[in-house]
């Protein structure tokens, strides 16, 4: 199977397609793909715990996706705890992701 | 020690307007740090970013001077991502498409990127091991 790896860079308090992005992304995990789901930029805001819409990562992760955040991202907006699900990540961990076999990359 | 896999990226925003050009930059850096080939198609205003009249500034509002102020450009940057590539014994191939070049009159550069034009960034693409296309919104 194919392991999908999304870059969102969207935040769901200004782009209303974030949540389509992970409708798409709990899907083709549904049919038993891998899928990673990498936050940078202001998409790292709903991954801090207690925010409005964090539970949707966590549900994110609970359809099997693999949920990271750019540390980078996330200290710059001063998050340090992230969201149930949601696990803080660096560029090389994205890095070493996108370029495995048998994968496909997206940037959103 | 390459590895012998290839990143490409296109990329269109202006520099210092989005939180796209530092992104792109970072992960450029990470992947040469990995050994990677890494492609770069500078399209639209990103052609700006490579620059050779750039120049960093005082901040007046906060009351810094040019040497407090550390003002970082994106033309330094990218020239440090040829030293890195150089270092690291991989390539980076940066193309600014000509035609957004002329339109901007942002033809003086540093030294590293060459001109070209979509048919590159879609034989890089062909080449690679993963593309991303980071779009303006």
């Amino acid at each position: 199977m194919t392991h999908f790896v999304f870059v969102e860079s969207r935040d769901p308090y200004e782009s209303a397609d974030c949540h389509t992005l992970q409708e798409l992304a709990a899907g083709l995990a549904a049919r038993g793909h891998r899928v990673t789901f990498f936050l940078v930029q202001n998409a790292v805001l709903p991954a801090r715990a207690g925010s409005r819409f964090s539970s949707q990562l966590t549900g994110l992760a609970s359809h099997g996706v693999q949920v990271m955040a750019d540390d980078f991202a996330l200290r710059e907006r001063a998050i340090a705890e992230c969201a149930r699900g949601v696990s803080a990540a660096s560029f090389d961990d994205l890095t070493r992701l996108i370029m495995e076999p048998d994968t496909r990359a997206l940037w959103h | 020690m390459s590895t012998e896999k290839t990143l490409t990226l296109a990329i269109m925003d202006a520099p210092y307007e989005s939180a796209a050009s530092t992104t792109a930059l970072r992960l450029v850096d990470a992947a040469l740090r990995a050994g990677h080939h890494v492609n770069v198609f500078a399209y639209e205003g990103a052609v700006a970013l490579t620059m050779r009249a750039q120049k960093a500034h005082a901040n007046p509002v906060k009351g810094t001077s040019l040497e407090e102020e550390h003002h970082p450009t994106t033309k330094d940057w990218v020239s440090a991502l040829f030293r890195l590539a150089a270092e690291r014994g991989v390539k980076l191939d940066w193309v600014n498409c000509g035609l957004c070049v002329d339109e901007r009159g942002a033809g003086e550069w540093v030294d590293g990127p060459r001109r070209g034009g979509p048919k590159d960034f879609f034989e890089m693409a062909e080449r690679s091991t993963a593309t991303f296309v980071i779009p303006t919104r």
